[in-house]
């Protein structure tokens, strides 16, 4: 096993996402305390040009393996390439997001490279020069500290929007490295026949910073109405627990809990949500945690830095008017 | 059109769950255990396919004699036959070595797909199902919720919701597809269902029958290792805003976001 912390970059059409400079600050971090480089790994068409802004984070060394095959990401051509380079190189660790991307991505290259693979991580530290890892298991009523054992490299991904992304520094340059690899079309294995793009413009639960989520004390799906206002006016994303989505009123892709999306907002803002335990499990890592519903003993109160007793109908759009003095 | 669909049991979402006094694992007696709410998907996907293309639906489980209920439901849903890899050994397993023996149980078995579900309710981990098509070098298709099988049975398309977009994605199969809520609403098991389940073959399967080597798997066996398993950690005491009307309440929950929480 040789040294050095691997990051893998998650690019869409070229631009690189967030996720991307949480998991590159993290991995500087850890890499800074083993005194080891950090190489960032870019996949792409075309992407050398975004190595700059990289090395600006922490990347030591940006390794670009660029093809026009790897433009749209698919698991064969992602897998085939990461785990050359990495039997190639050794790290000792990879690490990445737990986004769609990095969770499919992760699940098949640690398969491949036979290794030990931790998922949606929200803490990695190091002991003895192995990383450490917390994670949430069983929805987040308990929470697992691993390690890896005879397992090479030590593979983790870390849960969106959990961990914090260093200042970028200007002055810091990442050495730019070619990748040598070896691509067969067989290895490509599914194809992107085409991306249905959500034109709402709505940022992805997963990703959002604030979120303002209704439950069945909503009433019916045209009372979301004034959940989307608060919601413009701060800049949050709607969602619904499962009794709104089985009903009807919203979408599948709007669930937050068990079976739904699991969500870490700096914001939660719960609307007419009892609390039942497969909701909380999916925004129980969420930093301001807020509940609005008309019954004080609601199990939602007890996970709440805020809550208000009150008729959501009264208190949402009041809270819209008021939140507008301090924007 | 033959199907696998691999079935994890796991306990009901409602379920507390107490830590063994060694710190290292769940207290396993009490707990209701149900098919992995993921697992149901693939269930019902591939009655629907088979109802369509005719062929065979096969449920592997791996663990413990009691995952033989949870297979038994699936039959009574209307799969034809069970699986289940059951060897002491198999006890504490990490997902690389569950996948291992999962996918040189299906390895002999004659399949166009094999459903997983996105991820377990318990482990939260998400990485069988992707582990299993590669073992088996076909393509996986991930956290899917709708699909459609070509005429011909040999090939699938598939929507697999991303942040922010849905990528229409096409595979030849053999593939592995994982399920996600939204991919179809599972049938209820009916009551000459349960009947019939009775007598369809549920075959037992040990490490030894597989022909694999129990050291690489078990707790011994695991890649990753966990050191502790501890209750979530504690979040600092809620505040009720008080006010007599909806309007200071909502005044001064905007005042605490702002001058405590920070938010805005
Ligand atoms: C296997 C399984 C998986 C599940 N997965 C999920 C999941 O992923 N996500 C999820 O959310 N649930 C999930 N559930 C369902 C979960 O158990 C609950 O049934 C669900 O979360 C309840 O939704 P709710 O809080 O909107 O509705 P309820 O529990 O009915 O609560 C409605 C709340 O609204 C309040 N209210 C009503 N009117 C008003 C008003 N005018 N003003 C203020 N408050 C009001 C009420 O006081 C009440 O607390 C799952 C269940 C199972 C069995
Ligand atoms: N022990 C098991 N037996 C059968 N299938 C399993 C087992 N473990 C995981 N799976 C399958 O893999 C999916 C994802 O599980 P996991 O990777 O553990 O989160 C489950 O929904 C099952 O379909």
């Amino acid at each position: 096993m040789a040294p050095g912390v691997w990051t893998i970059v998650e690019q869409r059409d070229g631009e690189i996402r967030k996720i991307t400079y949480e998991i590159v600050s993290e991995g500087r971090r850890l890499a800074d305390e083993l005194g080891q480089k950090l190489t960032v790994v870019l996949l792409g068409s075309d992407i050398k040009d975004k190595a700059t802004e990289l090395g600006h984070y922490g990347a030591d060394r940006v390794l670009v393996a660029d093809d026009p095959r790897l433009g749209t990401y698919t698991t064969g051509a992602y897998v085939s390439v990461i785990s050359q380079l990495a039997k190639a190189e050794e790290p000792a660790m990879i690490l990445m997001g737990a986004s769609s991307q990095g969770k499919d991505l992760s699940a098949r290259l640690s398969a491949r490279m036979g290794a030990g693979m931790a998922q949606d991580c929200t803490a990695f530290s190091l002991e003895d020069g192995n990383l450490v890892a917390i994670r949430p298991t069983y929805a987040g009523k308990a929470y697992e500290k691993v390690t890896f054992e005879d397992s090479w490299p030590q593979m983790a991904t870390a849960r969106p929007n959990v961990m914090s992304i260093a200042e970028p520094d200007t002055s810091r340059s990442a050495e730019v490295v070619d990748a040598s690899f070896n691509l067969e079309d067989s290895a490509v294995m599914t194809k992107v026949v085409e991306v249905r793009k959500d034109e709402s413009g709505k940022i992805d639960l997963t990703e959002a910073d604030k979120i303002v989520s209704g439950g069945r004390g909503m009433k019916g799906p045209e009372n979301y109405k004034i959940l989307e206002d608060l919601a413009e006016v701060i800049g949050a994303t709607v969602g619904a627990s499962r009794s709104a989505v089985d009903a009807g009123w919203r979408p599948h892709s709007d669930q937050v809990g068990q079976t739904g999306k699991v969500v870490s907002p700096n914001l939660y803002i719960a609307c007419g949500i009892s609390g039942a335990i497969q909701h909380l499990a999916g925004m129980s890592t969420s930093k301001v945690i807020v509940a609005i519903n008309k019954d004080e003993e609601a199990p939602i109160f007890q996970k709440a830095d805020y809550g208000v007793v009150g008729d959501l109908f009264e208190v949402v759009p009041a809270l819209t008017e008021e939140v507008k003095k301090y924007l | 059109m033959n199907i696998i669909v691999c079935l994890k049991q796991v306990p009901d979402t409602e379920t507390q769950i107490k830590i063994a006094p060694e710190g290292k694992s769940i207290v396993k007696d009490d707990i209701k255990w149900v098919m992995n709410p993921y697992d149901e998907f693939g269930v019902e996907e591939a009655l629907k396919l088979k109802e369509k293309f005719g062929g065979e639906v096969t449920v592997v489980g791996l663990g413990p004699k009691r995952v033989t209920e949870s297979i038994r439901t699936a039959l009574a849903m209307g799969a034809d036959k069970g699986i289940l890899i059951n060897d002491d050994a198999l006890e504490g397993s990490d997902s690389f070595a569950t996948a291992k023996a999962l996918a040189t149980a299906i390895k002999d078995l004659d399949y166009d797909l094999i459903f997983t579900g996105q991820r377990g309710v318990d482990d939260d981990m998400g990485v069988v199902g992707a582990s299993i098509a590669e073992f088996l070098g076909i393509p996986q298709l991930s956290v899917i919720v709708k699909m459609e099988v070509a005429e011909d049975g040999k090939s699938l398309t598939a929507h697999r919701p991303v942040e922010g977009q849905v990528l229409v994605i096409e595979s030849s199969l053999p593939a592995l597809v994982t399920t996600q809520k939204g991919l179809n609403e599972p049938r209820y098991a009916t009551l000459p269902g349960i009947m019939k389940a009775k007598r369809k073959p549920l075959e037992e399967k040990t490490l030894a029958d597989l022909g694999l080597d129990p050291a690489q798997f078990g707790e011994g066996g695991r890649k990753v290792k966990i050191l502790e398993i501890t209750p979530p950690p504690k979040r600092t005491e809620g505040k009720i805003v008080e006010g007599e009307t909806p309007q200071e309440k909502a005044a001064g929950l905007a005042k605490l976001l702002h001058e405590e929480a920070k938010i805005f």
